[in-house]
């Protein structure tokens, strides 16, 4: 890798519309981006922070690494616990689980989409150009959405009309409108930003299932064991019947914005950028380590998403993938700011996984950074050595190569809907597009999960908590666990070392850390690094949404992906930057 | 596009520009006064101050934090994020928000800055980490230059989230970033602390709209906090109190007690020392809070909560073993509690009184 020889650098920072705190270098071989680095800029701590405390409280710590991806890390922490105690979980408390984290995906990738990624494709200016009975027609040629009469986009456009003339622009000011890469007709415009306000009023709407469930959202409570809230069918302060209906009809909301809106959206918008079908893949090996069970997380088979690793987009073969195998995935700070005491080019597997913190890069305020030397707080997992991307698209990939028939069918009618070749997948828009569909899968699992529950309990199974292993008395001495997910943004996985009723060791590798992480050792990049440098070519380097758009098809999650633990128990060393 | 100095409007001109009738204009100057708790005679003055305004500038910076503050704000059902941003304020720089990016993002910042200078509304999520410039930056400026930067010229500071009020989780033993909350650094500005992990959504937009409408800071407690809000404790507004007085509480998470609403105390929860309005304006447009969804309060809008001990230990059995005393006791089950109930609503009246917090030694007295 080189940054000589005078080659244009392009800085992106921050990435806006992202979760946490992104930096993007891109070195131009003419117009297009010859090598890109991905930074993450911010670091907490919060796995040294973890050491020593109670297991059971682990996981509103670890929530806290992220209140987009809310409540992920959560569940991924009560699992590692309950995995390291074989501590068995009643059947309701799986199905809450699954229902909330279900929600969370639906409710997650609509924001993402409306609120995170769409600018990128929208030009929220030519909107006003847009004729609202037009508007109205598209809006009615596509979807069943009952907003959408002329009337109702002629009181949005005379909205965004009062607003942008006031001169007042707020987060709306600076973007690249007009720029020449946006494609949409101003009646598509017009009726995507209807949308994106539209969506925000419907998730407000929608994340009450995790307030039913776990109390609050963003952060619901979640508990080692089972779940917080009781079932009692005859109490006013349980789950009840009413409070059950309360959750029937926001799946039912849930299901008609997925289809009505969301679906209808992406296909629609796609069709005006297909060049995008053809850049941005990068890895071509994807990773799922699976999730949702239907019989306890002990058993794999029953799981809805199936785990499993695809190399070079051969779908054919599916690799196991064992979180426990001391040889499969190991993390590298090569690139990264911290040091190992085996030498910056080891990998050590989570379980034996040591973090210092060594900030060698530039002292801020700074231009550029030396991405020959550490260049993130990110570090570089690896599977076997491998680069992995994850998140909808592998997910998506991997229901498609293990035969699932919903998926067959969602990936078909997409690729026939576009008009383009299955090799689209693996490509910007195909990770934007695996998102979308997804959701759909989510949207009527949901409507399973919950029937299972509310059958349960018709059942007369109202147990929602174990507390046979509550006590910590009651524990080994020593005990080590993997608490794993799908999360909505990719694998995410917590390794936990309980030792004297504490935690010893904390250790979690998250989708974002897979995706954004930076080189390793041999120089192999990582998923935004190689995504960015297929077939990027820049318009105006001045304005590079091409950029944006790839970087925002992974939803990157910053806050998620920069971690740091110490095994040893070590001071961590802050060197200061002179 | 046209640059945002231009032309400046006031709100009342966007407003009617945007077809909003008097009448739905006057609704939500009701909507306001009364989620602000104030008298109907109010309503004018809010509408007076709302109509003349040219939209304030609002600059919000995220340093070591979740995001999860932000995500909070989208979720508040009145003034719903979206109502803010086209009728009351200018977000001129909110990373998760904005559409631009990179550099044009900053130049966003700086000329809102430049133009609003001694006007803008300056919100802050997350904590400062002091130990290394290079812990935490944004377009390789340092947190905690940048927050020096733009609170020069800010005419009061928000502090959003327990992150940004307290140092929250990053400052949690053994803070190994160095990590300092908004006040430690700032001095010489009005600041209003809005804790919560995060904070409740309707409390983030309704201590904006207070701010806004008033052109002043909401009266404050000791900790900085907008006594509107936090000036209760959940214990004292939470409606599992009677059993509390009664000596009645969940054991275990699933028992019969947890199933009839009893009071969680033994199962650690907070509620008798934070500050907060869970109880009353609940979470997610009322839908629940913690507590009614059978978890104990973490105390998540308290300084130092992720410092406190287990969250699943008791605070401590008040004044006697209630457990023992009260549950153990069927025959005196009654009197004892309500006596208890007593002993503390005597201490903390007298403190509520002077709008001082009340801790768990003030309980036990």
């Amino acid at each position: 890798m080189s940054t000589s020889g005078g080659n244009e650098r392009i800085v992106v920072d921050p990435i806006t519309r992202i979760e946490g705190h992104l930096r993007i270098e891109a070195e131009m071989d003419g117009n297009k981006i010859g090598s890109a680095y991905s930074s993450g800029t911010m670091v907490r701590g919060i796995e040294t922070i973890l050491k020593g405390r109670d297991p059971r409280d682990a996981w509103a710590f670890a929530q806290r690494i992220c209140g987009v991806c809310t409540l992920v890390h959560g569940l991924a922490s009560i699992r590692s616990v309950e995995n390291a105690l074989s501590y068995k979980v009643p059947k309701n408390a799986d199905l809450i689980r699954n229902l909330m984290s279900g929600a969370q995906y639906i409710h997650d990738h609509v924001m993402h989409f409306y609120h995170l990624h769409a600018l990128d494709w929208v030009d929220v200016v030519s909107a006003l150009d847009a004729d609202p009975k037009a508007t109205s027609e598209l809006a009615q040629s596509l979807s069943n959405y009952p907003r959408s009469s002329p009337g109702y986009f002629s009181d949005m456009k005379k909205k965004l009309k009062g607003f942008v003339e006031a001169g007042q622009l707020g987060i709306f000011a600076k973007a690249y409108w007009g720029h020449p890469a946006y494609k949409l007709p101003p009646e598509a415009n017009l009726m995507a930003v209807s949308h994106y306000l539209d969506a925000l009023e419907w998730q407000r709407d929608v994340a009450r299932l995790h307030t039913i469930f776990g109390g609050k959202n963003p952060h619901p409570n979640f508990v080692v064991g089972g779940v917080p809230c009781a079932i009692d069918l005859n109490s006013d302060s349980a789950i009840n019947a009413k409070k059950l209906a309360q959750v029937q009809e926001i799946i039912n909301k849930m299901k008609v914005f997925v289809e009505q809106v969301y679906i209808p959206d992406t296909l629609a918008i796609a069709g005006f950028y297909k060049d995008w079908g053809s850049r941005g893949e990068g890895l071509g090996n994807f990773m799922t380590y699976g999730d949702f069970p239907s019989n306890g997380m002990e058993d794999p088979s029953g799981f809805m998403l199936p785990a499993g690793a695809i190399l070079n987009r051969d779908l054919s073969k599916i690799h196991e993938v064992d979180m426990h195998a001391p040889d499969e995935i190991h993390e590298y700070v090569s690139h990264s700011w911290y040091d190992y005491e085996g030498g910056k080019d080891t990998g050590l597997h989570p379980y034996d996984g040591e973090t210092t913190f060594n900030y060698t890069g530039p002292k801020p305020p700074y231009k550029h950074l030396d991405v020959d030397q550490a260049y993130s707080w990110l570090k570089s997992p690896r599977w076997k050595g491998h680069s992995m991307e994850v998140g909808p698209l592998a997910r998506v990939l991997m229901l498609y190569a293990t035969g699932h028939e919903q998926t067959k069918d969602l990936v078909g009618m997409t690729l026939s809907k576009l008009d383009v070749p299955v090799e689209a997948l693996f490509s910007t828009l195909g990770r934007t597009a695996a998102r979308t569909l997804e959701t759909k899968i989510f949207a009527d699992a949901m409507q399973g999960w919950f029937d299972d529950l509310v059958a349960n309990i018709k059942a007369g199974d109202t147990k929602t908590f174990n507390e046979v292993l509550w006590e910590p008395s009651s524990w080994p001495k020593s005990a080590q666990g993997v608490g794993f997910m799908e999360a909505p943004r990719g694998g995410l996985a917590h390794w936990i070392v309980i030792e004297d009723e504490t935690i010893k060791n904390y250790q979690a590798v998250v989708p974002s850390t897979w995706n954004a992480g930076p080189r390793d050792s041999k120089g192999q990049p990582g998923a935004y690094e190689a995504a960015l440098e297929d077939n990027h070519e820049l318009h105006d380097p001045e304005q590079p949404i091409e950029i944006l758009r790839t970087i925002h098809s992974f939803d990157p999650c910053i806050a998620c992906a920069v971690h740091v633990s110490d095994s040893d128990g070590n001071e961590l060393i802050n060197v200061k930057v002179k | 596009m046209a640059s945002h100095s231009d032309k400046e409007k006031t709100l009342g001109d966007v407003l009617r520009s945007h077809g909003v009738s008097r009448r739905s204009f006057m609704k939500y100057c009701a909507t306001t006064a009364s989620m602000m708790a104030m008298s109907p005679a109010m309503i004018p003055m809010i509408a007076e101050a709302l109509e003349n305004a040219k939209k304030p500038s609002v600059i919000w910076l995220s340093f070591q934090e979740c995001t999860g503050c932000t995500e909070s704000l989208t979720r508040a059902g009145a003034s719903t994020v979206e109502n803010l941003i086209f009728d009351s304020i200018s977000l001129d720089y909110h990373h998760t928000l904005q559409a631009a990016s990179g550099h044009r993002a900053e130049e966003a910042k700086e000329e809102a800055m430049h133009e609003n200078h001694g006007k803008y509304l300056l919100v802050v999520d997350g904590s400062i980490p002091m130990d290394n410039p290079g812990y935490s930056t944004i377009a390789g400026i340092s947190n905690y230059d940048m927050l020096m930067e733009a609170a020069e010229g800010a005419a009061a500071i928000i502090a959003v989230g327990t992150c940004a009020t307290y140092g929250g989780l990053p400052k949690a033993s053994p803070n190994p970033t160095g990590a300092v909350s908004v006040s430690d650094l700032i001095k010489d500005k009005p600041i209003i602390n809005v804790p919560g992990c995060p904070p409740i959504p309707v409390v983030i937009t309704g201590v904006l709209t207070h701010f806004l409408t008033f052109g002043a800071l909401p009266e404050l407690d000791d900790l900085g906090r907008p006594k509107a809000f936090y000036g209760q404790s959940i214990h004292d507004r939470c409606y599992r109190r009677p059993f509390y007085d009664k000596g009645l509480f969940a054991e275990t998470f699933d028992d019969e007690g947890a199933k009839a609403g009893w009071c969680l105390y033994k199962l650690g929860c907070r509620g008798p020392t934070t500050y907060n309005a869970c109880a009353t304006t609940k979470w997610n447009n009322g839908t629940s809070f913690p507590i009614e969804s059978g978890h104990p309060c973490l105390g998540c809008s308290e300084p130092e909560f992720w410092d406190g001990g287990g969250f699943y230990k008791a605070l401590s059995i008040p004044t006697a073993d209630v457990g023992e005393t009260v549950l153990y006791t069927a025959a005196g089950a009654a009197a004892a509690g309500v006596a208890l109930g007593a002993l503390n609503r005597a201490t903390k009246g007298s403190a509520n009184k002077a709008h001082e917090k009340v801790t768990l030694e003030d309980l036990e007295k």
